[in-house]
This record gives C-alpha cells, sequence and structure tokens, in this order.
C-alpha cells in the first residue's frame, strides 16, 4: 500500500490539532469540570441590589430633582403628567467575594475512602463547592477570589481557571489551618471553608477583624460523618493527619459521649463567633450531596447582600 | 498404653505438657491485645479525656482461660487418648461356651456361631479342652470338656430353640473352668443365680449382641381392626415393618399387608377387609429372623361369616321372640353377620349358614352346592319345623317326628328337662352344664341306627338336643329346640355362645382358657423353628386342651399352631404376658460384643475442640480490639453460629407449624352468605374444574330465569379454608387422580352433610361402573368417600320427591343418562291414598352419586351458549333441557326440602278448610 505525500502532510496536521486539542482540554481541570456540574443545578436569578443606583434594569420613576440632568428627564413618562420623571436603574454592582478553602492537613480525611460508599475527602468537598460557588459569581458577574494575596478577586471565567489551579495545589500543611485575612478588602464578601478544628481563637480574631472592614460572609464547616459519630471501640490510638498529636484510649467507645459533648460546644461557640461578626454559620458533612450545601450557600450570600 | 480410669493414653508424656499452662497462664496475661492505630483529625477534641473505666492492661481473665483451654484441648488430644481401650489378658483352664439359644439368639445367631468358634479355635490354639452347654435346651447331664476342634466341628448343626431358656439351673460341669456365655440379651429369672455359679467357677465373659429385641404378641381383634401387640425390650427407636402373611386366592402364601410401626409405637392396627383377614396365617416383622418375631393367628383373628335366616317376617316391636335375637346377640362380637334371604346371602358365600325355624328351603339345589363345598349349616328347630317336619327336607342331620315334644308346660305332666353331661367326643365334651338350663319343648328324631352317633348333646332323658351329620364337605348341625327363649332357656345360658364356639361358628374373642379347651386333644399343626420358620409337623403328638391353655413354649409345647377339629389355637414363641427387658449383669461383668462400651479414640474430637476455641480465641481478640464492627461483626456472628450447628430453621418449621389455621376471607363470606351460591370442589384437573363452574353458571342462570332461585356467580369451594355452612350445594366432579381431602376438611364435610348440606357426585363416566370399582373415576369416588357419614344409598325410587319438586322427572340425564343413587328410603311406609308415590316426609338426601356429566350439559360460555355438545340434534337438545330442568328440581330439594312430598296432604288440608 503506498501514502501518497499529500496525505501524509494532511494526517501530520491532524495529528497537531488533536494534541492542541488535548492540551486546551487539559488545561481544564476536572476540579473546575464538577464545579460546573454542580453550579448548573442551581437556579441562577437577578443580583440586583434592589435599590436605584448604576444598571442596566429599569427600577423606578421619581420626579425629577433640581441637579438632574435635562438628558435623564424620561419625557415619554413626562409627557403624560405635568412634572418630570428621570427613569431610575437598578444598582447593580459586582460584588468581590474571597474564598478561604482550608488547605491544612486534616482536611484531607475521609472516614471511608474506598469501598461501595466511599466519601470524599473534606478538602476535596470543600474545594468543590467553593470553586462551584465560584462559577455561580462569576456567571451573575461578581468577582471572586481567594483570601490570599495570589488570587484577588476579579471577573471573567479566566478567573476561574486559576481558582481551579489555586485550589487544586497540593501542598504540605500544619495539621489546622487558620485565614489569612489580610488580602480581602472593605465591604468585600468572605467564604470560610474548613473542619474548624484549628484554634478557634484564630478564627475570632480574624473574623472580628474583618467585621470591623465591614465583610461580612459565611462559614461553613465541612465534616466526615465518621467525626460526626465517633464509630470507634476498643484499644486505639488517635493520631492527628500529620501524627503530630496523638491520643490513646483503651476503650475508645467510652469517650463517645464526651467528645459529642466537645464537637456541640465547639459548633455553639463558632455559631457565636459568627453571630457576632454578622456572619451565618452552617455545617456540611461529606457523606450528604454537595447540591444542598451549594444551595445553603447561594442563598446565604444572598441573604447577607440583602 | 497407660489408663486413667475408663481413659487410657497413648503417649502420655506428652500430658507433662499441662504442667506448662501455669507459666503461660503468665505470659498471656502479660501481653494486653495490641492497640489499632487511627488517623482521626478530630483528635484535637479528644485530648484530655481519660478512660473512664479503670481497667487493668492487661488480657481479659476469660480470653486467658479460653485459650489455655484451647491449649489444654490440643495437649490432650495430642496424648492420644482413647475411652473404653481393649485390653485382653491371658487365660488357662478348661472353657465352658454358654450359649442361651432362644429365639432372640436367632437374630445374631451367625454372629453367635462366629463367637464360638473363636473361642474354640483359641481355645484349641491354647491346648484349652472346652464344652457347650445350651441353656434352652439343657442336656440331663452335666456336659463333660472335650477337645475344642471336636466341638467346633459339631457347630454348623448348632441352633436356636424357638423358647426361651428355663429358670432352673443346668447341670454344670465339676472343677474350676472359665466361662464364656453368650447372651440373647433378654432378663430372665434364674439368670443372676447361674451368672453368679458360673461366676464363682472362674472368670465369667459375657457377649452380648447389641440392639433391643423385639417380638411380636399374639393377634386380637379389636374394633374390626386386627390388632398385634409389639413388645420390644428398649423402646423402639427406628420405624420397623410387620407384614402380615397367609395364601393369596390362589392358595399360593404371599405378603397380604404391611403396616410401619413408628418408633415408640407398642401396638400395630391392620384395617383389613374380612376375607383378607381370615386369610391371615401369621405376621411377621419384616427382615427378622427369629420365632418372637412371627405371630401365628388363630381362631381369634378369624371371624366367620355367618349368615342368619329366620323364618317369617320380623314382628316388629317382638324383639325378643325374634328367632334370630339371642344368636344376634351372641354372635355379633365374634362374627360377621349378613342379613337377607337365602338367595342373597348364598351369593356372599358365608362359612356358615344359621336358619332359624325355617321349614321350606328355597334355592335347595344352591344350598346343596353350598354345604358340598365345606358349608356349615346350622338349623334351629320350631314351630314351623315341628310343623313341617315330612318327608324330603334333605337339610336334617336326622329324620324327624312330625309335631313336637312339649314337656313340663302347662298341659304336660313332665318336669322341663336339663342337659345331660356332654359324651366324650363331642366337640362340647368338657364345657360345663348349667343345671338351671330347661328345654320345655323340642322336635323329636325319628330312631334310627345312624342316631347315637349323630347325636352329640342329649337331654337328661337321652333324647337328642343336638344332632349333626356331614352332607359332602359340609356339614348340618340341628338344635332341636328353638332359637329363641319360647322353647328352652338355653339361649339364655351362657353355655349356648359357648356351644356355637366349639362348633366354630363363633370365633374366640380373647386368649384361651383352660375351661374353653378342656375335654379336648389338640394336635400341632404347623410349628415354628428358632428363626421363625413354619414346618410341618407330622410325627408330633397331642396335647391335652388344658395343658395348652396353660402352655409356656418350651420343648414339650413347642410353639405352633396347633388345632382340634375346626378349631385352631396359636402357641407363640413369645410367651403370654412375658415383659422383655434387657438384662442386667452384675456391675464389674466383662461384657463383649454390641452391648459392650466401644473403644472409643477421643483424639480427634479433642483437637477440633482446641480449634474450635481457637477460632472463639480469635472472634473475642477481635471484639476486644474494636474491630468487630458492623457487616463484619455479623459474618462473624453467622459463621459462629453454623460452626456451633444452631441452624434456627427447626424453630422456624415449628413456629409455622403452630401458626393459626387459616380461614375465610371476610369478604368471600361475606359474598358466599348473601345468597344462594352453588360451589364445585376443585378437582386439580383445569379442564374438568373450567367445565364445572361453567355447568353451575348455567344452572344458575336457568334457575333465575325460570324459578324464583337467584343464585349468585357459582364459586369454587376450597375445603380446607371454606366454611361450608355458607353454601347449600357442591357440586363434586371425580376424576381418578383427585387427591383426598385432609382430615379436617373431612370432619367439616361430615359436619356439611349432617347440618342439611348437599352433595352432588358426578363420576362423568356415564355410570359404566354401576357404583362399582370398573372406572378410575369410580374407584376414587369410593376411596373419596369413605370417610363421609353417608347413609345407606339406594338406585332413585320412581317416586322420589326429586322427580316433583319443580318439574315432573322422571330421568335424570346430564351428557350421559345413567341411574342416580340416593338415600335410601325406609320400607314401611305405604303409598299416600289417591296418589302415585309413598308417603315420605323426612330427610333430604345428603348426597346424590351418579355418572351423568351434569356440569357438562349444563355449562354455558360467556355468551351464554351451551358449551358442550349433548347427544344429537333434537334429542339432544332435549336431553339438555331436562339436564337442566333435574338440575333445578336437585336445587329445589335442596332448598325446599320435601316440602312437596308434603303435598300428599293437600286434600285432606283442603277438607279441613271447606269445614
Amino acid at each position: 500500500m503506498s501514502v501518497s505525500p499529500e496525505t501524509a502532510g494532511a494526517g501530520v496536521a491532524a495529528l497537531g490539532l488533536r494534541r492542541e486539542a488535548e492540551g486546551a482540554a487539559g488545561a481544564l481541570p476536572p476540579l473546575l469540570v464538577a464545579a460546573e456540574q454542580l453550579a448548573a443545578t442551581v437556579q441562577m436569578g437577578g443580583h440586583g441590589r434592589r435599590r436605584a443606583g448604576p444598571g442596566e434594569e429599569f427600577w423606578q420613576y421619581r420626579p425629577a430633582h433640581s441637579g438632574d440632568e435635562a438628558r435623564l428627564v424620561d419625557w415619554r413618562r413626562s409627557a403624560r403628567a405635568d412634572q418630570q420623571f428621570v427613569r431610575d436603574r437598578e444598582w447593580q454592582l459586582a460584588q468581590s467575594v474571597h474564598l478561604w478553602v482550608d488547605d491544612a492537613a486534616s482536611m484531607r480525611f475521609s472516614g471511608a475512602p474506598e469501598g461501595r460508599r466511599a466519601r470524599p475527602a473534606k478538602a476535596g468537598r470543600a474545594r468543590l463547592l467553593a470553586l462551584a460557588l465560584g462559577v455561580l459569581m462569576i456567571r451573575a458577574g461578581e468577582r471572586v477570589g481567594l483570601t490570599g494575596p495570589l488570587a484577588p478577586p476579579r471577573p471573567g471565567r479566566a478567573q476561574l481557571l486559576m481558582l481551579a489551579q489555586m485550589l487544586s495545589a497540593e501542598e504540605d500543611a500544619p495539621d489546622y489551618g487558620a485565614p489569612d485575612v489580610a488580602g480581602i478588602s472593605g465591604h468585600a464578601r468572605a467564604v470560610f471553608l474548613s473542619d474548624f478544628f484549628g484554634d478557634l481563637g484564630a478564627i475570632e480574631a480574624a473574623l472580628g477583624a474583618l467585621a470591623d472592614r465591614g465583610v461580612t460572609g459565611v462559614l461553613l464547616q465541612v465534616l466526615d460523618p465518621a467525626e460526626e459519630e465517633f464509630p470507634f471501640d476498643g484499644r486505639t490510638i488517635f493520631e492527628s493527619m500529620t501524627g503530630a498529636l496523638r491520643h490513646e484510649t483503651r476503650e475508645a467507645g467510652d469517650l463517645r459521649a464526651r467528645y459529642l459533648a466537645r464537637l456541640a460546644e465547639r459548633r455553639d461557640r463558632l455559631a457565636g463567633i459568627a453571630r457576632a461578626a454578622g456572619w451565618q454559620f452552617s455545617t456540611h458533612h461529606t457523606g450528604d450531596p454537595a447540591q444542598g450545601a451549594l444551595l445553603w450557600l447561594w442563598a446565604a450570600l444572598e441573604r447577607g447582600a440583602r | 498404653m497407660t489408663l486413667i480410669g475408663p481413659l487410657g493414653f497413648s503417649t502420655p508424656w506428652l500430658l507433662l505438657g499441662l504442667v506448662a499452662l501455669p507459666i503461660l497462664w503468665f505470659l498471656l496475661r502479660a501481653v494486653p491485645p495490641a492497640p489499632i492505630r487511627r488517623r482521626f483529625p478530630g483528635v484535637a477534641l479528644l485530648l484530655g479525656l481519660s478512660d473512664e473505666e479503670v481497667q487493668a492492661e492487661r488480657t481479659p481473665w476469660w480470653l486467658l482461660l479460653l485459650r489455655m483451654a484451647a491449649l489444654a484441648a490440643a495437649i490432650l488430644g495430642f496424648a492420644g487418648p482413647v475411652l473404653n481401650p481393649v485390653t485382653t489378658g491371658p487365660a488357662r483352664g478348661p472353657l465352658l461356651i454358654v450359649e442361651d439359644g432362644s429365639w432372640a439368639s436367632a437374630r445374631d445367631w451367625s454372629r453367635h456361631i462366629a463367637r464360638i468358634d473363636r473361642a474354640l479355635s483359641e481355645a484349641a490354639a491354647a491346648g484349652r479342652p472346652a464344652a457347650l452347654l445350651s441353656l434352652s435346651d439343657p442336656p440331663p447331664v452335666a456336659p463333660s470338656f472335650a477337645p475344642a476342634a471336636d466341638l467346633a466341628a459339631g457347630l454348623p448343626g448348632f441352633a436356636p430353640k424357638p423358647w426361651e431358656p428355663a429358670a432352673t439351673l443346668p447341670p454344670l460341669p465339676a472343677g474350676d473352668f472359665d466361662t464364656l456365655w453368650l447372651s440373647d440379651g433378654l432378663a430372665r429369672e434364674g439368670r443372676a443365680d447361674l451368672a453368679a455359679a458360673l461366676d464363682a467357677r472362674g472368670s465369667l465373659t459375657v457377649w452380648q449382641g447389641g440392639g433391643p429385641v423385639l417380638a411380636l404378641g399374639p393377634a386380637k381383634i379389636d374394633e374390626g381392626a386386627v390388632t398385634v401387640p409389639l413388645v420390644t425390650s428398649a423402646p423402639l427407636t427406628l420405624p420397623i415393618e410387620v407384614a402380615a402373611i397367609g395364601p393369596d386366592p390362589a392358595g399360593i402364601e404371599r405378603e397380604l399387608a404391611r403396616e410401619t410401626a413408628a418408633p415408640g409405637a407398642t401396638e400395630l392396627r391392620f384395617e383389613l377387609p374380612p376375607e383378607l383377614r381370615n386369610r391371615v396365617g401369621r405376621f411377621e416383622i419384616a427382615g427378622l429372623r427369629s420365632a418372637g418375631a412371627v405371630s401365628l393367628t388363630d381362631d381369634a383373628t378369624r371371624r366367620r361369616k355367618v349368615a342368619l335366616i329366620a323364618g317369617g317376617t320380623a314382628r316388629e316391636g317382638l324383639e325378643l321372640l325374634s328367632p334370630t335375637y339371642y344368636l344376634d346377640k351372641a354372635l355379633a362380637p365374634t362374627a360377621d353377620l349378613i342379613e337377607g334371604t337365602l338367595e342373597d346371602v348364598l351369593a356372599a358365600k358365608p362359612d356358615v349358614i344359621v336358619l332359624a325355624d325355617l321349614a321350606e328351603i328355597p334355592e335347595a339345589d344352591r344350598l346343596a352346592d353350598w354345604l358340598e363345598e365345606g358349608g356349615l349349616l346350622l338349623r334351629f328347630a320350631g314351630p314351623r319345623m315341628a310343623a313341617a317336619s315330612e318327608e324330603g327336607d334333605m337339610f336334617l342331620p336326622v329324620r324327624l317326628r312330625a309335631g313336637g315334644r312339649s314337656v313340663g308346660g302347662t298341659m304336660s305332666w313332665g318336669e322341663p328337662r336339663g342337659l345331660a353331661p356332654f359324651p366324650e367326643g363331642s366337640p362340647f365334651a368338657g364345657l360345663e352344664v348349667p343345671p338351671d338350663v330347661a328345654i320345655n319343648t323340642q322336635v323329636m328324631a325319628e330312631p334310627a341306627p345312624e342316631l347315637a352317633e349323630r347325636t352329640i348333646a342329649t337331654l337328661a332323658d337321652g333324647t337328642p338336643l343336638v344332632t349333626r351329620s356331614r352332607f359332602g364337605q359340609g356339614e348340618i348341625v340341628l338344635f332341636h329346640v328353638s332359637a329363641n327363649a319360647e322353647w328352652s332357656s338355653l339361649p339364655l345360658s351362657g353355655l349356648f355362645p359357648q356351644m356355637l364356639e366349639r362348633l366354630a361358628i363363633s370365633a374366640r374373642a380373647a386368649a384361651p382358657e383352660a375351661g374353653d379347651l378342656a375335654g379336648t386333644t389338640w394336635v400341632p399343626q404347623k410349628l415354628i423353628d428358632g428363626f421363625g420358620r413354619l414346618s410341618g409337623a407330622e410325627e408330633a403328638a397331642g396335647v391335652p386342651g388344658e395343658e395348652l391353655a396353660l402352655a409356656v413354649p418350651g420343648p414339650k409345647t413347642p410353639p405352633g399352631l396347633y388345632v382340634a377339629e375346626d378349631r385352631a389355637v396359636a402357641l407363640n414363641a413369645l410367651a403370654r404376658g412375658r415383659v422383655l427387658a434387657p438384662a442386667e449383669w452384675p456391675a464389674g461383668q466383662v461384657i463383649e460384643g454390641d452391648a459392650a462400651p466401644v473403644q472409643m479414640p477421643l483424639k480427634g474430637a479433642l483437637l477440633a475442640l482446641g480449634l474450635g476455641l481457637l477460632l472463639l480465641d480469635a472472634l473475642a481478640s477481635l471484639a476486644l480490639s474494636g474491630r468487630l464492627r458492623g457487616a463484619r461483626a455479623g459474618v462473624a456472628l453467622v459463621a459462629l453460629a453454623i460452626a456451633l450447628g444452631a441452624m434456627p430453621q427447626g424453630a422456624r418449621a415449628q413456629e409455622t407449624a403452630a401458626a393459626p389455621e387459616a380461614t375465610m376471607p371476610e369478604l368471600r363470606a361475606i359474598e358466599a352468605a348473601s345468597n344462594v351460591v352453588l360451589a364445585t370442589i376443585a378437582t386439580g384437573d383445569a379442564g374438568v374444574d373450567r367445565v364445572a363452574l361453567a355447568g353451575l353458571e348455567g344452572l344458575s342462570a336457568t334457575l333465575a330465569a325460570r324459578t324464583t332461585v337467584e343464585p349468585s356467580a357459582p364459586m369454587v369451594v376450597d375445603l380446607e379454608t371454606d366454611d361450608l355452612a355458607l353454601f347449600t350445594f357442591i357440586y363434586w366432579p371425580v376424576t381418578a387422580d383427585q387427591p383426598a381431602p385432609s382430615p379436617r376438611a373431612y370432619a367439616k364435610l361430615n359436619r356439611y352433610l349432617r347440618g342439611g348440606g348437599m352433595i352432588l357426585f358426578d363420576t362423568r363416566d356415564a355410570d359404566l361402573a354401576g357404583m362399582g370399582t370398573a372406572t378410575d373415576a369410580g374407584r376414587r369416588l369410593q376411596a373419596l368417600a369413605a370417610p363421609l357419614d353417608i347413609p345407606p344409598l339406594a338406585p332413585i325410587p320412581p317416586d322420589h320427591v326429586l322427580t316433583r319438586t319443580f318439574y315432573l322427572l322422571q330421568a335424570f340425564p346430564g351428557r350421559y343418562e345413567g341411574t342416580i343413587w340416593v338415600e335410601d328410603t325406609p320400607d314401611a311406609t305405604e303409598a299416600a291414598e289417591g296418589m302415585p308415590f309413598r308417603n315420605l316426609n323426612d330427610g333430604v338426601t345428603p348426597v346424590v352419586i351418579g355418572g351423568n356429566d351434569w356440569a357438562a350439559a349444563w355449562a354455558v360460555d360467556t355468551n351464554g351458549r351451551p358449551m358442550l355438545p349433548v347427544g344429537r340434534g333434537q334429542a339432544g337438545e332435549r336431553q339438555r333441557e331436562t339436564a337442566l330442568r333435574f338440575g333445578v328440581n336437585l336445587i329445589m330439594h335442596v332448598l325446599t326440602g320435601n316440602y312437596k312430598s308434603d303435598q300428599v296432604h293437600v286434600p285432606a288440608l283442603l277438607e279441613r278448610l271447606g269445614q
């Protein structure tokens, strides 16, 4: 079988095209795909500020005051009355949203890493929720970024790729993390996703500083069901994810009630901190579908915007 | 081998390992179960929490004990323990072999012989002299010791006897000797004495076969069934089969019936038809070769077929004067009575025909034929015979004088006469003559040369009371008095049934008493050998009846069948009243054979126990360290349950068995109760069931169209669950392979029939069988209907109320046309005046039986058109119409009872109304 030079040239061109396509597809991280899918389940609505201001949508007619420019007068409306009316538009302002996904080692825990009822690690679920929220926000025209200095809020889909890459990066981290709030501008919104097993003082301080700057936001505690139920018995040595902390017990089952009491107390305290700062707090378990948490996050941001 | 009690160890030094167990205890205690390492972010919350329960950081004591037990089991197992190890010792001196040699040994006889043979060959090898002593057949003098090899040569001819050893001590050889006693395993009087005597002379070894000894007691008749007691030395653990053996109609001996005795049973019941029952010669435990397992039958299980025929019609209300009343009372318990005309009973081939005061004999030729073939004709005199005794009555043993003789009556001078003692040679010889029997009137025999030899009983004055003569193969016996109490008080006395029994007319009810057999000589006809085989006994001597009645089977009265004249008495190998019990030997007695404790190595069991304990230990360790959770715990538990063999299925089965019985669904009951509903019974044959239901639909439609009965849709009745009281009429098509209802269903059916319900049985075979067994369906009907309370049936009489409950009918066709059977009507009813039918007022026939396939004639399809063709052309349609009319009449009969019969009273009622 002979191959003509023209045909061979066409084959090389096709190969190149395919390579480029694969490269482009590779640029879209799987996390982003999952986040897009998750975000697609949330019905988009208007993101207006429910008050007059610069924007596209009609808001109301109001009588013209002195100082209103003549070009602002809506002559069609004014012709039906004795006075001039000005057509107000709804104030549509792009918000800055800062996302903080705890990248501490404790977030890499999953109570059931494999098997039929495998659950993702807490970090994976938190990243997915954060990016899906980011997708929704970008779609609504907001500016989304991370809390750190590396990714300040920006609009546009290009920012999504940036976020996906930043979130997917795996780094060595201490057992428990704390948010870096230095990069958050005033009157922005913040979303903190963590298991909040670390020092609550850091959280309290961060929220206090942010509240001073007029930043409101959401705390979402992401927990594995195993952490919620403590289904352990017998002689056990518990170790933190890095191995820095350890606790040995002869009968783990005896600790269950006290552990759960401590967990509840910590949650109460978190809720109190959030309330004091005007933030909202909720808990999400990795055993549940992500969609519920995303809806709650979306609605919580909506509520906070009002 | 080292012995510790009944336990022996093959490698006892391994037991030293047990000493190491306490050391192991300390070692194990020091090592607690290893903890699990878990990664857990929530550890931050756990910091500072201390364990509530203060538990030593050591293995729990029960886990330790488990491990120690496992190890101990392993050590013991490897030490090779054996329970009841066999140890043998040397022996010297002469050897006496004692053999029970009874029927109970016969089962294991080959093993007995093998054991004797072995003992003899061992003795021969050791140069010991030996002697053999059979307890059932003891020699008159003590046996002398002989070389063992000589005795072994005589062994093949050694056989068990069909009786048991006597209680007396047999003569024993002098001097000291060792004894091997081969026991049959039965406790017996004198056994302990003999054991003590033998033990005093030297060492005694007992060999005993295993398993309970089984024997059959004498069969007797109980409530129409033959019961055979089953005597065992220990309760039965396995079912055994007992066969009834006797000649078939061709005279060839074969098995006639077979029953299975469940474990724990003490009696077997054979429900046999009389013809079969009378042929049974013996009962045998199947597969058991022993005289005890054979139970010969005699008169006690034989019931003669006796036909009672009285002259003239019965005078109602004068029962005590009826010629057959006392005969009936005397014979009914022990014989099968047939009543009817001579013509009818001859067809039934009775053993005995009793003619009570019958002078004119119809069917003389056939009666003569029957006598020639061996029948027994028993005649009683009476007024008619006295009046008619002329020449020509060939069925009399002696010629009679005309007219009777009255003694001791009001118009005569003489005293009533008593009976003379029975002469020797008479069948009544030995019977006690009660002094109060008095004869008032008798018929007199003409003096003749043969009169004396034909007379078997006389009055005190020498006139014959009972005479008899041969007639071909048969025999004629004449009582010269009447069978009722008019002529004599003989029928009132206890002598009367005894005389009937001596004549072999009635059978003995129970075991023979000495008095029953007194004065007779009994010759053995068949004898049983030790293995239960029957053989003829031509050369055997006769036994006086008094001795036979008391006899225990033994050398003088070997078990067998003893015969005197026409009577037979069985003497079975199992003595009467013998209770079997396992032999008990003094404690410490060396016992060989199956009864001896079996040598049992315990190594495997102990090692398995150790392994099982280790498995438990693994599970317990997992549970302790918290590794046994969730599904894994379930799997472990299931595995444990299987390992322990504790499958809960048995319990579940019991629960379902105890579940409440199924009841009728309420909606269905309401539907059945709310209106007249015709019902059919599911036969299991889909085609028949479909046609039956369609037939009832057709009949329902016809009823609704023509009468005021408007039935609901017909239903298929489930006999097991449905309440039959809600149905008025059940159509039961009978198929050849229909399953029989359960006993509970039969109880319901009987209640239903008693409560006024009606069942129409339809064999659908055009009545080819004539209610016999010629067709499969007919046979099945007989089997199905046997447990039902059905009154006597008769072909429908032409004046039955079914012929006129709605339509006037004379035929009751379905697809076929045959007669039908209904409840028999009482005879004593006269025809109603001016009416073409009798005056019958009571009762609705509970069953109607026929084979006309009515459902097929009634059946309509969903469009109301006939489903199946009937007959041919117009005539066929006419037949279908008649079939429907029969159906209407039948339902009307069910619903209105004999309302139409009461119409006979209409003229009388009208007349009264007119007044």
